[in-house]
């Protein structure tokens, strides 16, 4: 498992982002992203997961973040376009992390080593 | 006054043309068997007649997203004119053998899994591409799944409107409550898109979160 700080994704561009988890993930890490991503980003993510889905090999990700909170700050009200305050994320394959349960604030999770 | 009214349509489909003035794309969206296209079949068949697509008890029986242009919906003296987009569910894992457990051969498994892949991707797409959501979730599973967390994400990112159809509110174990006190942000209204159980509150709130 390893616990990625939010300085070392900030220094990435979102498909870098987005590419480093998948080729981590594939290796069967289970990473923990301090800050998590975007809402786009977890959007871009779903979609480079499921270009790699191989039967044989590997069937996707689990991922578990918490809702995302709303800066409703002034400026982002002026140009209708909200700030996002991202949270906390796990990701792993999905043959080794299973959610136990989530919900606003708490996320329970299995970790296996199996695949 | 009928001579008002179609002064009013022909001037309504004047303004359209002068301004290039398109319907509101509105996608359905959530987890597989959620009911998307169950629920995009009663809007249909209430508004136009027709119907959107099969449905089935096997997860990602739609794989591409179908849409449906200028479906009008009148409720409480209002009208609104909508593109309806009714979206694969989305899912982060797609595991074919899944599919042999509801009974398919292993070739047709693997055939539905790459099928369900590119229709997740469709979906995704298609939400850089619309002016409002309808979230479907299964009154009866626990609503904080991943799916849901970025699909409001993505909305509420953007300031888009998002409403949340909280389906299956005709078996037992539904708890739409569960859903209104985990986003109680957004509007939610409990429905059976099967049997049409408050579809009328669906309809006026669609009119009022996308008009």
């Amino acid at each position: 498992m390893d616990l990625i700080s939010e300085d070392m994704l900030a220094g990435m561009a979102p498909v870098e982002k987005v590419r480093f988890i998948i080729d981590e993930v594939k290796n069967g890490k289970i990473l923990v992203l301090e800050k998590g991503l975007t809402p786009e980003e977890e959007a871009q993510l779903i979609e480079i997961t499921m270009s790699q889905i191989d039967p044989d090999d590997f069937s996707g990700i689990e991922m578990e973040s918490y809702p995302f909170k709303i800066d409703n700050s002034f400026i982002g009200k002026l140009f209708k376009k909200n700030t996002i305050r991202t949270r906390l994320t796990v990701i792993g394959p999905a043959n080794q992390l299973k959610t136990l349960k989530r919900d606003r604030d708490l996320i329970s999770a299995l970790v296996s080593s199996k695949k | 006054m009928g001579v008002i009214k179609s002064f009013k349509k022909n001037f309504a489909g004047l303004f359209k043309k002068l301004f290039n003035k398109q319907n509101a794309r509105i996608g359905i969206y959530g987890p597989p068997n959620a009911g998307k296209t169950t629920l995009a079949n009663r809007i249909l068949r209430d508004w136009t007649g027709d119907a959107m697509g099969s449905v089935s008890h096997v997860a990602h029986e739609t794989r591409r997203a179908r849409r449906r242009e200028g479906v009008t919906i009148k409720t409480n003296g209002n009208s609104i004119t909508l593109d309806i987009i009714d979206t694969p569910g989305l899912a982060t894992k797609i595991d074919f053998q899944d599919f042999m457990a509801a009974g398919m051969e292993a070739g047709e498994a693997k055939r539905r899994a790459k099928e369900a892949t590119e229709g997740v991707i469709e979906a995704v797409k298609w939400l850089e591409n619309l002016d409002g959501v309808i979230l479907v979730m299964d009154a009866t599973e626990d609503p904080f799944t991943q799916v849901n967390v970025t699909v409001i994400g993505n909305m509420e990112a953007r300031n888009l409107p998002l409403l949340i159809a909280a389906n299956k509110v005709d078996l037992e174990n539904s708890s739409p409550t569960t859903i209104r006190d985990a986003f109680p942000q957004h509007p939610m209204v409990a429905i059976s898109a099967l049997e049409g159980k408050n579809i009328d509150t669906l309809y006026e709130e669609i009119a009022k979160r996308f008009g």
